[in-house]
């Protein structure tokens, strides 16, 4: 078997997502730790930054589509909102993938931010539209803050899978 | 032969434009379901089978999930309990001490209540039947602040339903299927709740924005909200009742007036569901359109005759009244005397604890049939007495199921004995034959009577169940359960 046929799309497709699910479940029990509620972070950010930087794919547009369905459902949103903002941030991914190639894990980490930035920038926008109303920015900056810190966990999915397929290194 | 094997294999596909189609498509789904959902209606389907399928599936597995962090909960508790006893005697002690005082001053003041109520026959909300629930996963995010509760469509739990913790106001149901409703929180984004200030009784809307602290908009006039001041639900639009503990008036660091939930006092694991009703909800619409319009009086021009329809298609809390006007106005006098004479036999059953009283129909709820029939005493009927005995036995003082009802730790013993007396204004029987409905028909007595001085007034109160006299529309100030007899 070639190595352009090395990456099985359960490996770097499937588990990543599975283990998104649980820890979104795992992070919306009701808890309080002296007093203070756990955090909120978009688990499923990490997936579909790795997910565009380790190779196109027409899996992966399909797995975010069942990510965000998945948000919605749990945490009650609107449905079709955490797909189109993932799907957003993933577009965008994909059209600079070339430009990230190669770049060091500062480099990518920013990347992370900005299209984090952006996916939350049009989560914003459609609860503006949809609801004719303005969610509150620091509450906007506390999730931005959460799902930045993830970025470790993309990084080694990156790393895990970069050059599984040679065609897209 | 897999496809590898065979002679598409080698199949050159540009896998960037492949994956950017994939991507168009799922954008598409996404917005195509975007754009169908509306999840903050009050319309049950509009909710869908999908929502309803995962919020079955989910609630279980926050069950389990949550479960470990609520024996932690216990478990730290204990051991906090045995290490802080004294302390936590000392305190106890002193708000024993503080509690006493508001004891003495509630039984005061219940009293006072029952009394003026008997004078006034004034109706009151209804008791509002609840149920507990646990909260098994907590969203907390800027755009969609949501709980899902373990208490579903087989409890009677419905969309619209009010959720209140232990300490107050939690949001409202927004979608119910088996084992499991969705409640949307006061913080969501998409939540609008009529508040009224405690102090001013002013009006204001409760903006949720997804953040801690909803904002208070639409106030008006001068100086309508000071910091500190008590917010509650003003039960305008018949979502809510009024007067259940929502938070604490602040000034936000961007200068708008911000609510400090009381909720937010304590984690909010179990809940309690108010099945309420409003009267809006609850009134048959339908019976009220169908009452005859009055025939025209001979000489008089037709438009005196539209005060009658208008009244009946108003849907106020006091349909009986506004057509008996209505009547009185477009009607010969000989059409609105009977119907004023109705009134106190109506309201009379209500006196009757016992069971043996036959089911009179309300005189308001069915119009069509004339009043001669209601006019006709039966046997083992109370006595229709003239209404001159206002505080009659002064049983107004006794506690209605309402004010246990509000009281937290009674939750679930409570929604039976709310259940039997949940007002339903179609039901025949103007009291239910529980023994709780007799404990709490009791002090409709003074009321019934008093309002047989007013025909209209009387028939109005014909509308609900008595025990829908005795509810208190505030549960506060709030003596214990245990205490429900007032020392004489």
């Amino acid at each position: 078997m070639s190595a352009a046929r090395s990456l099985d799309p359960t490996r770097w497709l499937v588990l990543p997502m599975l283990q998104v699910l649980a820890a979104t479940l795992l992070f919306g029990i009701p808890l309080r730790l002296w007093g203070l509620q756990l955090p909120e972070p978009i688990f499923a950010m990490p997936a579909v930054f790795a997910w565009a930087v380790i190779r196109p794919s027409v899996l992966a547009p399909m797995g975010i589509l069942i990510l965000g369905l998945f948000l919605d459902l749990f945490w009650g949103g609107s449905l079709g909102f955490w797909p189109l903002c993932l799907l957003i941030a993933y577009g965008i991914l994909l059209a600079g993938r070339n430009m990230m190639a190669g770049q060091s894990r500062v480099m990518l980490w920013i990347w992370y931010g900005m299209v984090t930035a952006i996916a939350q920038l049009s989560g914003y926008l459609f609860v503006m539209l949809d609801n004719r109303a303005m969610p509150s920015l620091v509450s906007v900056g506390w999730q931005y803050l959460a799902t930045l810190v993830l970025f470790p966990f993309a990084y080694r999915l990156i790393d895990l899978f970069e050059d599984a397929d040679v065609r897209f290194r | 032969m897999s496809l590898r094997d065979s002679q598409f294999g080698e199949l050159k596909v540009p896998l960037t434009w492949t994956a950017a189609v994939a991507l168009v498509v799922a954008a598409v789904i996404a917005v195509a379901l975007l754009m169908s959902d509306r999840r903050e209606t009050f319309r049950a389907e509009a909710y869908g089978a999908a929502r309803g399928a995962a919020d079955s599936a989910l609630a279980p597995v926050g069950n389990v999930l949550s479960t470990p962090g609520r024996w932690t909960g216990a478990g730290v508790e204990a051991i906090r309990g045995y290490f802080f006893a004294v302390s936590e005697n000392r305190r106890l002690k002193a708000e024993l001490r503080d509690m006493r005082q508001w004891r003495d001053v509630a039984y005061a003041l219940k009293n006072e209540n029952g009394r003026y109520r008997s004078l006034l026959g004034l109706k009151t909300d209804p008791p509002i039947p609840m149920v507990a629930a646990r909260v098994v996963t907590d969203s907390r995010g800027p755009f969609a602040d949501t709980r899902i509760a373990n208490t579903g469509r087989e409890a009677g739990v419905q969309v619209g339903n009010p959720v209140m913790s232990e300490y107050g106001l939690v949001g409202r149901v927004i979608g119910v299927t088996n084992g499991a409703s969705r409640v949307l929180t006061l913080t969501d984004v998409a939540s609008r709740t009529p508040v009224i200030i405690d102090r001013t009784n002013a009006r204001a809307i409760l903006t949720g924005d997804g953040g801690p602290n909803p904002r208070l908009d639409y106030l008006r006039g001068q100086e309508p909200v000071r910091e500190g001041d008590r917010i509650l639900s003003s039960g305008d639009g018949g979502i809510m009742p009024r007067g259940l503990p929502v938070g604490v008036a602040v000034k936000g660091l961007d200068g708008k007036w911000r609510v400090v939930l009381a909720s937010d006092r304590g984690p909010i694991d179990f809940v309690r569901i108010l099945l309420f009703q409003d009267f809006t909800q609850v009134i048959n619409r339908k019976e009220l359109d169908a009452l005859p319009v009055p025939p025209p009086t001979p000489g008089e021009p037709t438009p005196l005759n539209a005060p009658a329809s208008v009244a009946a298609s108003a849907g106020s809390a006091a349909p009986a009244a506004a057509v008996a006007a209505g009547a009185a106005a477009g009607a010969p006098a000989s059409t609105a005397a009977p119907r004023a004479a109705t009134a106190p036999i109506t309201a009379a059953p209500g006196v009757a604890p016992k069971a043996a009283t036959p089911p009179a129909k309300p005189a308001a709820m069915k119009p069509a049939t004339g009043p001669a029939k209601l006019v006709e005493p039966k046997a083992g009927a109370a006595p229709v007495k003239p209404a001159v005995q206002p505080a009659a036995k002064g049983d107004g003082h006794k506690t209605p199921a309402a004010s246990t009802a509000a009281t937290p730790k009674t939750a679930a013993s409570t929604t039976l004995t709310a259940k039997a007396t949940a007002s339903k204004p179609t039901a025949s029987k103007p009291i239910a034959s529980k023994p709780t409905a007799s404990k709490t028909a009791a002090p409709t007595t003074a009321s019934a009577k008093t309002a047989g001085a007013k025909p209209a007034t009387a028939a109005t109160a014909t509308h609900k169940p008595a025990t829908g006299d005795v509810a208190p529309a505030r549960p506060k100030p709030r003596p214990p359960a245990s205490e429900e007899e007032p020392p004489h």
